[in-house]
């Protein structure tokens, strides 16, 4: 029996120690926002919070998660709207919107660790999340603008 | 259950539409004597608390047309935004086409979007009138409430809608449509419905529709185009945990069009324990004909097609005697691979048969081919299809082709339970509707200041007309009016060619089309003309375009696409081409910014889908041949522009799509088999790799509405290796980049 945290809640598995955290989110609890885009750790849709760090949710096995605290986008800013949601708002980031949760939460665990990034850390921490539309532009100005460094 | 809520199941209109009826006028809430709410148009209804429904009968892959259209309807309405829902519809014939692609979808429903608004604003107005005993000119619509400016009387549209109800609609003729100068939505820069979703993972993909029972299906398909099932062992399948059973689903009769390939599937209580079942799966194929396909011999095979004479679509002058007493003459040849378009949520579809008809949520950029296909995979007819449209996490033309949703309804007849199918990443790059390879050749006569005095164009690829015909060979009429036929330059001979080849693979339009191969090889060989006449590629460009004026496209043997519309409506404008090429080069700065070593402009100027689009590349080659771009500039005309704000996102998007392609992208085929699997071998444009800026110029019009999803793909690519032959010398003939060494 697997126990874990999933955006406060106490949650017990007994599946597959092996099924990724990934599908244990979507297909079990009905966290519908991390998105599947690769299965290989290569796009970023997926990206949730393990113990406040931004992981791969699909390469990262249930038998990893145990004892851990995971955050989803529906858990980002379920007190309080985050300051990156309400710039990805102002920007109207979105196209599709497919990749913006992973987006979101590996953006989140930047400003955690980095609260003034310059281009070069956005660069960095943003480039394993792949959008298909293009608007990395705009979320490159959500991250500046929600981090309140000149554009 | 977090399940998506939809237009025919619990919306307004699930309860206001008869299934398959155009209705016009009042329809009765299930609650019998309650206020009924009020369509008057298939795109449009208002419920007695006021709420303006709006119908979005396109999909959503992330142009923005949901909120787009639904702004031109409410425009004419004179609603207030805030009150206005936008509920998805149905595949339905009644709302005219709704197959969301090809850039379509404001030129094609602008009208109709502001008749309907019109319509029910007149009638609103009339209910108004009646009401008050008041000539109904007296009364007016503004920002949902009718009033009348004499008496001061105010009503709200939703007190209005009793009366509204029994009156009959108005004719064409009856209503007006309003002044320019009142709009009130139209050409405003407004956000997307979806924004606030999108930060909160609220939005509904296909990938996250369920229905109550359903199986997890994981499909293993013919690794081949039209390889065959020999035998297979799903024994160790079976015994993965979770796994419930596995289900063949029989192979398409050619031509393929959008049927299931055909395969063994494992359905399983999670789409985890149906991956692990598939992996234990034991297949044989026999790989048939296509078998050998091979993409090294592809190319060369396209490549030698590309020296010998082609079938004629376009003759000006005469060619050969102009080259026959030319002193000055260049060559080259070009080529682009296949093609996967990627989108991020890949195919994705759930499906139940029930009864003798079908119900699907997917993510599908044409629902009614949902429909035709299904209805055509289950022997059953299309009305029987009932077809909800998700959002959709990207399309590109890729989810305009619904073989995932066949597979899906397939597999819940046999196994009598709803079956929701999702391709892997791999299950999408390999079994895709291909963007066309396509070998360029291209040849010119200049005069002394080398402008040329003959041009002939030459291409060969296989043609999307095979997913229709197997036989097909030749580029279909809408391949070649896809900036082939139509080549806008003022010079007095010019043949346009194009030769035959047989597709291996399932080959299908991606955003930009068959512009994207044509737009490379014509603007790369633009670029190749003015070096070797040693001028500045802007004027070259503008003089190449020659006299503004409208050019008259006359091909040989079929008529000019210009995608269905007439060249009296919509001519190629050599004048709108030269505004937008003069634009560009104004604000990205090109007279001060002469190339340098390693840091250079490349310009391309393409007109797409309508629209005319010139872009402007600004790349930096490092000492070790990495190449990353600081800013595009994009000028666009595609006539009016409903939105502004989504029209920049759209161009901002092209770029980076652009980028993709030129940069990185190659499907490649060995012994029949597609080679890449995933973003590490089928990489896309990253942070870094996608331009940093792009600035968007649009130019103001009130002409026609034309394309904006895809003109701003075509001219990317060829400004891209522009500015890499200013910056380092390098021609580049061959995509991806990627492959060519710079330094």
């Amino acid at each position: 029996m697997i126990q874990l945290k999933v955006n406060g809640s106490a949650r017990k598995f007994d599946g597959d120690p092996e099924m990724p955290l990934l599908w244990y989110l979507r297909d079990v609890l009905d966290y519908t926002g991390t998105k599947f885009g690769c299965g290989a750790g290569l796009c970023g849709a997926c990206t949730v919070h393990v113990n406040g760090e931004a992981i791969r949710s699909c390469v990262t096995t249930m038998k990893d998660a145990a004892g851990k605290a995971v955050t989803t986008i529906e858990g980002l800013g379920a007190k309080q709207e985050h300051p990156l949601q309400a710039a990805w708002k102002q920007c109207n980031v979105s196209q599709c919107g497919y990749c913006q949760s992973g987006q979101i939460m590996q953006a989140a665990a930047l400003l955690k660790v980095k609260p003034k990034p310059t281009d070069a850390d956005i660069d960095n921490a943003m480039q394993g999340n792949i959008c298909r539309c293009g608007t990395y532009q705009r979320i490159r100005q959500a991250i500046k603008i929600a981090a309140e460094v000149k554009a | 259950m977090n399940r998506i809520e939809h237009v025919s199941r619990r919306g307004f209109l699930g309860t206001a539409f008869g299934a398959g009826a155009l209705v016009l006028g009042v329809q009765m809430n299930e609650a019998e004597g309650a206020t009924p709410n009020w369509m008057p148009s298939v795109y449009l209804g208002i419920e007695p608390n006021g709420t303006a429904v709006i119908v979005a009968h396109r999909s959503e892959m992330g142009t923005g047309i949901r909120t787009v259209l639904p702004m031109v309807v409410a425009d004419e309405l004179e609603a207030d935004w805030k009150r206005v829902r936008i509920e998805q519809a149905i595949g339905d014939v009644k709302y005219g086409s709704q197959n969301t692609d090809g850039s379509c979808s404001i030129r094609d429903f602008y009208d109709a979007m502001r008749e309907a608004g019109a319509t029910a604003r007149l009638m609103l107005e009339q209910s108004a009138a009646k009401k008050w005993n008041v000539p109904v000119g007296e009364c007016k619509g503004q920002n949902h409430f009718v009033v009348h400016a004499k008496s001061g009387k105010k009503a709200g549209y939703g007190e209005l809608v009793k009366v509204a109800s029994t009156l009959p609609v108005p004719k064409k003729g009856e209503w007006k449509l309003k002044p320019e100068s009142e709009f009130r939505y139209i050409g405003k820069e407004m956000p997307t419905m979806e924004q606030a979703d999108h930060t909160r993972g609220a939005g509904k993909f296909g990938i996250d529709a369920k229905m109550p029972g359903m199986l997890y299906a994981s499909i293993e398909r013919p690794p081949v185009l039209g390889a065959k099932l020999k035998s297979f062992d799903d024994a160790a399948a079976k015994a993965v945990k979770g796994v419930v059973r596995t289900a063949t689903i029989d192979a398409f009769k050619p031509p393929h069009n959008f049927q299931a390939l055909g395969g063994v599937a494992v359905l399983a209580d999670s789409t985890w324990a149906a991956a692990q079942g598939r992996k234990k799966l034991k297949v044989e194929w026999d790989l048939g004909p296509n078998g050998s396909f091979d993409s090294a011999k592809d190319k060369a095979e396209i490549m030698a097609k590309a020296m010998q004479p082609g079938k004629v679509v376009r003759n000006i002058g005469d060619v050969d005697k102009a080259f026959a007493g030319a002193a000055k003459m260049h060559e080259a040849s070009y080529y682009v691979p296949l093609l996967s378009h990627a989108p991020m949520e890949p195919p994705a579809a759930v499906a139940e048969w029930k009864d003798g008809k079908v119900v699907t949520y997917a993510a599908t950029q044409n629902p009614q081919a949902v429909q035709e296909a299904v209805a055509g995979a289950m022997g059953i007819k299309k009305e029987d299809v009932t077809c909800h449209v998700t959002l959709l996490g990207g399309g590109f033309g890729r989810k305009s082709k619904p073989d995932y949703v066949c597979e899906a309804a397939m597999l819940s007849k046999t196994v009598g339970k709803p079956v929701k199918v999702v391709f892997s990443r791999e299950d999408d790059i390999k079994f895709d509707f291909y963007h066309a390879n396509a070998g360029m050749y291209m040849k010119a006569a200049m005069d002394e200041k080398g402008r040329p005095t003959a041009w002939l164009q030459r291409s060969v690829f296989p043609t999307i007309g095979s997913t229709f015909d197997a036989s097909a060979e030749y580029g279909q009429e809408f391949e070649m009016g896809m900036g082939w036929v139509d080549l806008p330059y003022a010079i007095a001979n010019h043949r346009a060619e194009n030769g035959p080849h047989k597709n291996h693979v399932r080959i299908g339009w991606m955003r930009a089309v068959a512009h994207i191969y044509h737009a490379f090889a014509i603007h790369s060989f633009v670029d190749e003309l003015a070096a070797a006449a040693g001028r500045d590629r802007v004027e070259y460009i503008l003089d190449l375009l020659g006299p503004d004026r409208k050019v008259p496209i006359e091909p040989v043997g079929m008529k000019y696409w210009n995608n269905q519309q007439g060249q009296d409506t919509y001519p190629v404008d050599t004048a709108r081409l030269k505004r937008v090429v003069e634009l560009v080069a104004e604000k990205s700065g090109w007279a001060n910014k002469k190339p340098q070593k390693g840091r250079a402009l490349g310009i391309a100027a393409h007109r797409s889908f309508l629209s005319y689009v010139a872009a402007v590349v600004e790349v930096v080659v490092d000492d070790r041949g990495r190449v990353t771009i600081p800013r595009v500039d994009i000028a666009i005309d595609a006539g009016r522009i409903i939105n502004p704000e989504r029209a920049r996102s759209q161009m901002e998007g092209a770029a980076v799509f652009g980028t993709s392609l030129a940069m990185m992208g190659e499907i490649t085929a060995a012994d029949g088999k597609i080679v890449q699997s995933n973003f590490n071998n089928y990489p896309v444009a990253r942070m870094p790799e996608a331009p940093l800026m792009t600035h968007v110029h649009l130019v103001p019009s009130n002409g026609l509405p034309a394309g904006i999803g895809e003109p701003g793909v075509p001219p990317i690519a060829p400004a891209i290796t522009s500015a890499i032959f200013a910056a380092t010398g390098k021609r580049i003939r061959e995509l991806p980049i990627r492959k060519t060494k710079l330094v």
